[in-house]
């Protein structure tokens, strides 16, 4: 990293011209990038700090209230059960989302790494789904899962009857406790497609003269997957777990698109939206929005050290 | 060169970005014009001293509301023509945008002459709160609408006897509608206590109907919970839990919190996937016998082609007869409202028999007043009409009526908690803080 800052001009020697001309051309840079810095630093970082205000402040209601509660908004929420059963519900969506695209995605990706006819045409079908709002699969799963019973059977329920498969007719999102892992599967199937690119761009980064080496040294093709693609494969599960990861922490459009606001299957971010819009606690939904910024910070900022540790390295 | 390209290229991104924030805002002014009148215009031509306009702000872009609206406009225009009507509607989600659009405007200080809101302490607990609209005592005497309007509404859209919107339209909440063939060939009548609900669904279920009641989404297990404790505690034990002379602790709550809870072991496992619509569909299908809804729910049916008595029946829901729990849109005066005349000449027109009359047949809801034309209305507004001019009026919790948004929202919380485990005391404790938190 070389910055060149105004004013560290004290060497001796004139500094060559063209050393000079970058300059230049570096205040540009800053001049031209400015405008989104400071959007940046307003409507991010501000409003971050802004929030963060509002968290430890007992505002409820329209008009700004800014007394100073300390912690107590994050301690009602740690004993606030619609609070616990978000938690749980986005560690059983982040579970089943991030592990079904990552084998989803690694199994299609090493398919179709095989050399298969027509590669290209499998490739756009699996990514297809990704084009796709989380609004509209919100509403095809919603149908395909309807979780009506007896006569009144549709989507995918009616097709297990229908193939003599009952014992698979269940109710989908309307199961107690883990109807939220039936969400997570039209998640899955929109997300495992871009799971399957990533893995795809790394297999195909595995040198050749690996796989022959290892083949030679009498290694089964499941040994060669097991102990040296997948190992070459490990920043690329990194990002992929960073990236679903953190995109199912704050997931907001599939569930309302999917089953509306209903308790058993809230999430933080929507209890965050209905209590500060529908319920005016400001302070209380500020809290939220707190703790999903640290949870998704967890997540992703130790990748972002490590991949730009990775970088100044490389 | 490159460079150059480059540098040409940053720029016109960042015009683009600042182009787009600009546009953003403005955007959502421009949206709101659905009658064809652009607000950014209104609001640069004309200058304070112009006096023969009126901004009113509503959510009513579609369907009967809409029409309804554009009918009233008609009246407005015939009444007072020389003051022009600005329909700022703003669309989308049942007003949850238009509300958001409204509440950053009056924050700017920028308010409409004149908004829509449900009537009673949603509107009351905001924007009273916050000093943003006035008392309409002195219209009310004026124009007389203390003798047109029942007696037992008043109190539920004041505050300390201040009279804060005039309601243009009435629904009604606590309706059971039913399907006649099913009762029929089960052999039993519509029920009119909350025990002899109880024993038909019994029957009902027990000639092979899985669930007789139909239920939807979350927000109609509210509607149906002011429904049952309307009829498990009485009209003025409903209306004593929203005034403070009845207690959350109360036995007589834990017994209506009982009867609801009976009440959800006859409804459809598949509530949760279904709109409000759906469940009516369910009855109309036969597949259920009952469902409590409002009264919009008559006009869905009338939508589907289907004729009252024949394929749908109604009754107050089991146990709430003699009550009319309402609840209804209504408009208010914007404190330093810009058009000040504008907007008492708009709420004259809302609460005018001619603008009621004009309104309400094609929203299909009743007026608020009791003298309208009964010519108009069809079969089952007509009997709502009665059941207005006569009955106990009492108000929704669902449709803002008695108590304020977040009151409402931690209620609803509750609801859905209790909907999961089942626990009846915790429900009853979560509603007890809820009240001393909001009420």
């Amino acid at each position: 990293m070389t910055t060149v800052t105004p004013d560290t001009d004290v060497r001796a020697d004139p500094p060559p011209p063209k050393r000079k001309r970058f300059k230049m051309e570096n205040w540009w840079g800053v001049l031209w990038v400015l405008p989104s810095i400071l959007a940046v630093m307003v409507f991010v970082y501000g409003f971050i700090i802004w929030t963060a205000r509002v968290s430890v402040s007992a505002w409820k209601g329209l008009t700004p209230d800014y007394t100073y509660v300390g912690a107590q908004n994050f301690v009602n929420l740690a004993s606030d059960k619609r609070f616990h059963i978000d938690v749980t519900n986005t560690i059983i969506f982040t579970l089943v989302f991030v592990l079904g695209c990552l084998l989803i995605g690694l199994g299609l990706a090493i398919l179709l790494d095989k050399g298969i006819r027509a590669e290209g045409f499998y490739r756009s079908l699996f990514l297809f789904p990704m084009a796709i709002s989380f609004i509209v699969t919100g509403v095809v799963w919603r149908w395909l899962m309807n979780p009506a019973q007896g006569d009144r059977l549709s989507g995918l329920n009616l097709l297990f009857h229908n193939l003599h498969l009952d014992f698979l007719v269940n109710s989908w999102y309307a199961t107690p406790t883990w109807g939220i892992a039936a969400v997570a599967i039209g998640a899955v199937w929109q997300m495992s497609g871009y799971t399957m690119a990533l893995y795809l761009a790394g297999l195909r980064a595995v040198p050749e003269a690996l796989r022959e080496a290892a083949r030679v040294d009498g290694a089964t093709e499941f040994q060669l997957y097991r102990r040296v693609i997948m190992p070459l494969l490990w920043p690329v599960t990194l990002a992929a777990v960073i990236i679903l990861g953190h995109s199912s922490l704050k997931v907001f459009d599939l569930i309302i698109a999917m089953v509306g606001k209903q308790i058993a299957l809230d999430v933080p971010s929507i209890y965050m939206w209905t209590t500060t819009f529908d319920g005016f606690f400001f302070g209380r939904g500020a809290a939220i929005g707190m703790v999903l910024l640290v949870s998704v910070a967890v997540l992703v900022i130790p990748y972002l050290w490590y991949s730009l540790r990775q970088e100044s390295e490389g | 060169m490159m460079r150059k390209t480059l540098r040409i290229f940053g720029l016109v991104l960042v015009l683009a970005l600042v182009a787009a924030a600009c546009s953003s805002s403005s955007e959502e002014t421009t949206t709101t014009a659905a009658g064809g009148i652009d607000e950014s215009t209104t609001t640069t031509a004309a200058p304070a001293a112009m006096t023969d306009e009126v901004e009113v702000f509503s959510w009513w872009t579609g369907g009967g509301e809409a029409a309804g609206l554009d009918a009233m406009i008609v009246v407005f225009n015939k009444m007072y023509p020389n003051i022009e009507f600005v329909n700022s509607a703003v669309a989308g989600g049942a007003g949850t945008n238009a509300r958001a659009v409204l509440a950053s405007r009056l924050q700017a200080n920028d308010p409409p002459d004149s908004w829509q809101g449900h009537a009673g302490q949603e509107l009351i607990g905001t924007y009273v709160a916050a000093d943003q609209i006035e008392p309409l005592n002195f219209l009310y005497d004026e124009q007389g609408w203390l003798e047109v309007m029942p007696e037992t509404l008043i109190p539920l859209i004041s505050k300390d006897g201040n009279i804060y919107s005039v309601p243009v339209n009435i629904h009604r909440s606590n309706v059971l509608w039913a399907n006649p063939t099913v009762l029929a060939d089960a052999g039993v009548e519509i029920p009119t206590t909350l025990d002899e609900f109880f024993t038909v669904m019994d029957t009902l279920k027990a000639g092979g109907m899985e669930a007789p009641l139909a239920m939807g989404e979350q927000w109609t297990t509210m509607h149906l919970f002011e429904s049952i404790m309307l009829a498990s505690m009485g009209p003025d034990g409903w209306q004593g839990l929203w005034d403070g002379t009845v207690a959350w602790d109360s036995p007589e709550v834990t017994k209506g919190l009982e009867d609801f809870a009976k009440v959800l072991t006859y409804t459809n496992s598949d509530a949760s996937a279904l709109a409000w619509q759906d469940a009516g569909q369910l009855v109309l299908d036969g597949s259920a016998a009952f469902n409590i809804m409002g009264d919009w729910q008559e006009g869905f049916f009338r939508e589907l082609g289907k004729a009252p008595q024949t394929d749908y029946v109604w009754a107050a829901t089991p146990g709430t007869d003699g009550n009319f729990m309402f609840l209804s849109d209504s408009f208010v005066l914007a404190k330093n409202a810009p058009h000040r005349d504008g907007a008492i000449a708009w709420l004259t027109t809302a609460g005018s028999l001619e603008g009621q009359d004009a309104f309400n047949p094609v929203k299909g809801s009743i007026p608020a007043r009791s003298d309208a034309d009964r010519s108009l209305y069809g079969e089952y507004l007509l009997s709502a009409m009665d059941d207005w001019a006569s009955n106990r009026v009492v108000g929704s919790l669902t449709h803002g009526v008695v108590a304020n948004d977040s009151w409402k929202s931690e209620i609803d919380t509750a609801i859905g908690l209790f909907l999961i485990d089942g626990d009846v005391a915790g429900f009853q404790a979560a509603l007890v803080a809820a009240a001393e938190e909001s009420g």
